[in-house]
């Protein structure tokens, strides 16, 4: 309800900004509203959000397939953790968008590097929570399940896995988040494919309601990524709070 | 004497730091009775109980279970935790059949045995109540639920009612000696409490401080078919609290 209400004021206010030509790239809310509902339907935009889509999950699903083991193996293997654990930490806070430029000259300018800049903004923060997850895993729990015979294969899938899933699954959100970054990014700076090409076309042409539709739609695509990961933080936060 | 049915020769153990835990300790547990690891904070008790069961290693000697030396865990040992050591995410009928889960026995059978034993230590009705929503004394039960639920025929408890209220904590001492008695078991007991080892205890080995060494051996001269409070009474039992008292004043 709060939020709501906030998003009103904020609404209200950039129609009465927009409405008084206060800047030529600050069109009227309602405009923009009436842009989205525009631009929506039509072929390429749906072109586009698949293709944005598609970078988007095959990246985020690279991220998963490969930030989640190596986070384990860090957190279990000593030499690994030691290894690997200053990169991470360096990586996790570094502007991966500056890489982008290179990765279009090493992988071309295409999906691939889109889809490569998904990875690289999401792996690291999965990677680094899944590791704390299981350092932090609780020891008599491993003691626990070892001291019942425990296979190792048991003792990660019934035990380490589900101790850590809290800090894997603020992972996994915080990654997405960063993810939907890199895909704009991405396509921004390749500037010939999905919502980057589309957005590149808008801007070029000073359409800005359009630009700015869309920048309304990628936010909210972000954010409804995000409460979905949240809800099922939530799901996981009874046995969380306990520990 | 009865016949041991666990022994320990000659275990030493010191640790990374440098820390000398426990030096040449020789110790027999009669089958079938309860025996105490008994001492001050820092004794070593707790690090030579989880070598028993296997879940550290050791320096020096041997653990032998039915006259044959082990190494690791074992099926004939169960190990209740200080801490309950609970699975945060499961119910209780999961934690109680957990120790057969990891065995592979089929889920119905499992959940059987399970609920026979949350019966036994009194939590009939709490099946799917999950730790969190349990008090302290209730999670020592699953606990023990999931010991016994393995049918191991050692049960190797590590202070099990120190995060216990009072109150609690006698219930669960007179619940404990009834299904040991009931059930036969072997039962290796760690605790810094002279009353509690007094009042259980078949054999109480008295540890000293740094490193771990056993320093006596006591036989409680107490008749633990009597009721609870005429043990409380007892001549036996409150000369064996004095007899360890007087050992251990020199440690603390």
């Amino acid at each position: 309800m709060k939020t709501l209400l906030s998003l009103v004021v904020w609404f209200v206010l950039w129609e009465i900004a927009g409405r008084l030509k206060l800047s030529t790239i600050v069109p009227p809310f309602s405009a923009v509203i009436e842009a989205g509902i525009e631009i929506a339907p039509t072929e390429r935009f749906a072109k586009a959000a698949i293709i944005t889509l598609r970078s988007f999950g095959l990246g985020m699903g690279l991220a998963l397939a490969v930030g989640i083991p190596l986070g384990v193996v860090m957190a279990r293997v000593k030499g690994v953790g030691r290894l690997l654990g200053m990169w991470v930490n360096i990586f996790v806070s570094a502007p991966i968008s500056a890489l982008v430029p290179i990765l279009m000259a090493v992988v071309g300018i295409g999906e691939t590097t889109v889809v490569v800049t998904v990875f690289l903004f999401a792996v690291f923060v999965i990677t680094l929570d899944t590791q704390v997850g299981i350092t932090h895993a609780d020891r008599s729990l491993v003691e626990m399940a070892r001291s019942f015979g425990a296979s190792r294969r048991q003792l990660y899938s019934k035990v380490l896995l589900l101790s850590a899933l809290p800090e894997i699954l603020a992972g996994v959100r915080l990654g997405a988040i960063r993810g939907v970054k890199g895909v704009v990014i991405g396509q921004l700076l390749v500037a010939i494919i999905g919502v980057g090409e589309l957005f590149e076309v808008y801007s070029n042409n000073f359409l800005m309601e359009e630009f700015w539709a869309l920048v309304v739609i990628v936010f909210l695509f972000a954010f409804a990524v995000s409460e979905a990961i949240a809800a099922l933080e939530r799901r996981v936060e009874y046995y969380a709070a306990s520990r | 004497m009865t016949e041991a049915i666990v022994e320990v020769k000659g275990i030493g153990k010191t640790y990374d730091n440098g820390v000398e835990a426990l030096r040449d300790v020789n110790l027999s547990f009669p089958k079938g009775q309860l025996s105490t690891l008994l001492g001050p904070s820092g004794c070593g008790k707790t690090t030579l109980l989880k070598i028993i069961a296997g879940l550290i290693p050791r320096n020096a000697g041997e653990v032998l279970v039915k006259g044959k030396p082990v190494e690791g865990p074992g099926a004939e040992r169960a190990f209740v935790f200080q801490d309950f050591a609970l699975l945060p995410w499961a119910d209780v009928l999961r934690n109680v059949a957990f120790g057969l889960e990891l065995r592979g026995t089929p889920r119905p059978e499992r959940e059987e045995v399970a609920r026979k034993y949350i019966a036994e230590v009194g939590l009939k009705g709490f099946e799917h109540r999950y730790p969190a929503q349990l008090s302290g004394g209730m999670r020592q039960r699953v606990g023990l639920a999931r010991a016994l639920t393995v049918d191991a025929d050692i049960i190797l408890m590590d202070e099990p009612f120190s995060s216990v209220d009072e109150q609690t904590r006698r219930k669960f001492q007179e619940d404990l000696l009834d299904l040991l008695r009931h059930h036969q078991k072997t039962v290796i007991f760690v605790t810094h409490s002279i009353e509690e080892a007094a009042y259980l205890s078949d054999q109480i080995a008295l540890l000293s401080p740094r490193p771990g060494r056993v320093s006596k051996i006591v036989r409680p001269n107490v008749d633990h078919s009597r009721s609870p409070d005429e043990i409380r009474r007892d001549r036996g039992y409150l000369d064996t609290v004095d007899e360890i008292w007087g050992m251990l004043r020199q440690y603390v």
